[in-house]
């Protein structure tokens, strides 16, 4: 195969696996906005958090040390224990559950009925208070997660794939990350779980109810305000992933935060209340920003188009679908 | 009634008015933010040496040193701003630790005849003092940055480069875009391909870059990144068993913070410095002493040593040392920013000064005048050792290759001069 042909396919695949990254990412928003109608402004601030959260739980971090410290004079920083990363999880999950709780006690429950751009600012605020509060509970240095995650090209694929190169010394085999993999593996799982979870259990037939019609649901005795809490703890819980895989490639630090705006364009593109909507638009952003950038953006334009590309891709594809790819056609009859 | 409201007046106005007893020397610092790990430390070791002169010196000179605190979040705008509300309490010096906030100071801070350091970053000809009367960048820039590790590859691969290719991976922005000049030339200088690869803010996402340098299979990659995107780079260039040792950071992609991330796979991984690193010198001794131990330490304390810590200190130390020189030029205790100036752009820092002040072989040595507030352009290499949890200095402080330099800075500084109405000149 020529040259050119086997370099656009491996980033045509490395595409793939970043579009997965993202729509980690996007599904918290969608889970959110399906149930609620509330924007999350706050996700990546979660995904931040969540992640922060699961590296004091595992290093036996005391929250709020440097607080405590500072009022009583003392030196305390670590329990003394570790706990395994399995472990850790499902007590950050407890946190992430503890967090939906109040964020529904003390913010949502006074703001039902509000227009959705009074409910977006509130997740606005919610975004910076949980920032500082993260800051205050954890610290703001950069925290190594090892979950036990593989890190690096994946060996057997590149081993395996030279022989497509037919003797090309510039071909050594596709790239493929390890972590990608597991990411991709993990976000399938998720979103099987996900579509299991909504259609065969009760909370999940819930929750559609209420995405459907808040006072038909109402009306046959669904809770709102546990569907609500139970909507946030699985954002929190898909936050708590996606911070995972994001911070194992970069440390769990501040700018973890910032992978929401990766998932905008997802979103745009995807529709906001569908969960494929979200894994597909977060293929397509993922595959065409890379292949934008290897094709277009580095020989002709000195490169670093993903950023701006990303949204120019989702606007050409709202031009045609404005509700987005699976979004839910809106139709007011005056 | 009257009275009390006069006497609260009073009151306001003295509390608001500068404290003239004491020299001030503000910080500009980000303790939150996407660049806060790096902040903090920085931030912590310019209070803490600041807080040893005044418990262990009484101050300088015997003047107590104030060092305000103002949070930027590294944000241009909110850097103005922290500048501005600042700048009436008596401010000496301002250190801005962005490239950003330095660019917007430039013609405030010339106008308000208050001196900026912008040290290892800021705009690269403000080395031309005739031009920019105000503003220093000494001990070195990042001109002196890219020329030198050109200058260090040369020493590796046998005085010649002819060739080779190398990748400038840069943040892009203002500040990552600054060597690409330099590198130009000495790319036409010493015959090797130049690969420009721009990275957007944050960097989180470098796929991209690092196919294209798997492809490409450059000898040589150059970095200038910041934050997140050093982290992520370094694993990435682990993920295409990039070798370390031909992965050369800026001094603002080498610290603790940009290698520990990638584990052992940063091992051999190389930085610029200006400054040596660690903590075996005697001042840190007296920072136990004076400020840890009595409590005084900034932040929680726990970034003493570390490289962007050493650089804070550093910083500081240099801010002292001219304030202490002008004071000597003028006679006073207590200066003004006029005078710090002066005493700026008189700074002399020897070796045996440096001894003194517990820091032997911490920097290069230097000095400033009227045409050159750059100093000399000394830089050394470190290397991460992933083993040990350290960096190392692994050559001496040499100096960047000023043929190049020297004559684009002097063309940078004149088109400035020309856009300004600026007459070049030292008096």
């Amino acid at each position: 195969m020529p040259e050119q042909l086997l370099f656009t396919i491996e980033v045509f695949l490395n595409g793939l696996m970043a579009g997965v990254l993202y729509a980690l990412v996007a599904l918290g928003f969608v889970l959110i906005y399906k149930a609620s109608g509330i924007f999350n402004f706050a996700q990546g601030v979660m995904a931040l958090f969540a992640a922060m959260t699961l590296y004091g739980i595992m290093n036996g971090q005391v929250p709020f040390a440097h607080l405590i410290n500072a009022i009583f004079s003392t030196e305390i920083h670590y329990f003394g224990w570790n706990v395994p990363a399995l472990a850790a999880i499902v007590l950050t999950m407890g946190v992430m559950v503890l967090f939906s709780w109040l964020v529904q006690r003390y913010i949502f429950r006074y703001l039902v009925g509000q227009e959705p751009i009074i409910l977006f600012m509130a997740t606005i605020g919610l975004a910076y208070f949980l920032e500082g509060v993260g800051d205050l509970m954890w610290g703001s240095d950069i925290k190594t997660l090892e979950v036990g995650l593989p890190q690096g090209g994946n060996f057997w694929i590149e081993d395996n794939t030279r022989w497509l190169g037919f003797g090309n010394e510039e071909f050594y085999g596709f790239f493929i990350d390890s972590l990608d993999i597991v990411a991709s593996v993990v976000a399938a799982v998720l979103v099987l779980g996900l579509v299991l979870f909504a259609q065969y259990t009760k909370q999940g037939r819930a929750m559609r109810a209420v995405a459907d019609d808040h006072q038909a649901a109402l009306s046959v005795g669904v809770s709102l305000n546990f569907i609500w809490i139970l909507v946030w703890s699985l954002a929190g819980f898909v936050a708590l992933v996606a911070g995972i895989m994001w911070g194992a490639k970069s440390g769990v630090q501040f700018s973890l935060s910032l992978i929401a705006l990766k998932a905008l364009p997802v979103l745009m593109l995807g529709g906001f209340t569908s969960i494929p909507g979200a894994i597909v638009g977060g293929l397509i952003i993922g595959v065409g920003e890379k292949l934008f950038e290897f094709l277009i953006g580095l020989p002709y334009l000195g490169g670093a188009t993903e950023n701006w590309f990303a949204y120019m891709l989702a606007l050409i594809f709202l031009l045609f679908r404005p509700q987005g790819l699976f979004g839910e056609k809106i139709i007011e009859r005056v | 009634m009257k009275y009390r409201l006069g006497t609260w007046a009073v009151a306001a106005t003295m509390a608001a008015s500068p404290v003239m007893a004491d020299l001030v020397f503000p910080s500009l610092s980000y303790r939150t933010g996407p660049y806060a790990a790096n902040g903090i430390p920085f931030a912590d070791g310019y209070a803490d040496y600041f807080t040893l002169l005044n418990e262990r010196d009484g101050g300088i000179g015997g003047v107590p040193v104030r060092v305000p605190e103002c949070e930027t979040g590294y944000n241009t705008e909110k850097g103005v701003e922290c500048y501005e509300s600042t700048k009436g309490d008596g401010a000496l010096v301002y250190q801005p630790l962005s490239t950003g906030i330095t660019y917007q100071l430039i013609p405030k801070a010339t106008a308000d005849g208050i001196p900026v350091h912008s040290m290892g970053y800021g705009r690269t000809s403000a080395k031309d003092g005739t031009v920019f009367r105000n503003i220093f960048n000494y001990p070195a820039n990042y001109w002196d940055g890219a020329s030198y590790a050109i200058k260090h590859l040369l020493q590796v691969n046998d005085g010649s480069l002819e060739g080779k290719k190398i990748a400038l991976v840069y943040h892009n922005s203002a500040y990552g875009k600054e060597p690409i000049r330099t590198l130009e030339e000495l790319s036409e200088k010493h015959g090797f391909e130049l690969m420009l690869l721009a990275v957007d803010h944050p960097g989180q996402e470098q796929k991209s870059q690092w196919l294209q340098i798997r492809r490409e299979r450059p000898d040589n990659v150059i970095m200038y990144g910041w934050g997140v995107m050093n982290q992520v780079a370094i694993q990435e260039a682990a993920n295409i068993r990039f070798p370390m040792e031909n992965f050369i950071g800026i001094w603002w992609s080498g610290s603790e913070n940009d290698v520990r991330p990638a584990g052992a796979a940063a091992d051999g991984y190389k930085a610029l410095a200006f400054h040596n690193v660690g903590d075996d010198f005697p001042v840190f001794e007296d920072i136990q002493t004076y400020v840890v131990d009595a409590g005084k330490a900034a932040g929680a304390g726990d970034q003493i040593g570390t490289v962007l810590y050493n650089r804070g200190l550093y910083a500081a130390m240099l801010a002292a040392e001219a304030a202490r020189t002008a004071q000597e030029i003028h006679g006073v205790d207590e200066i003004t920013s006029e005078m710090m100036r002066d005493g700026m752009e008189a700074l002399s820092i020897t070796e045996e000064r440096m001894t003194e002040l517990g820091l032997p072989n911490f920097g290069p040595t230097f000095e400033v005048s009227c045409e050159n507030h750059g100093g000399g352009g000394f830089v050394a290499m470190a290397q991460w050792s992933a083993t040990d949890d350290q960096w190392r200095l692994i050559s001496d402080y040499e100096q960047s290759d000023q043929d190049v330099i020297g004559p684009l800075i002097a063309e940078d500084a004149a088109a400035f001069a020309s856009e300004n109405n600026i007459t070049p000149g030292c008096n």
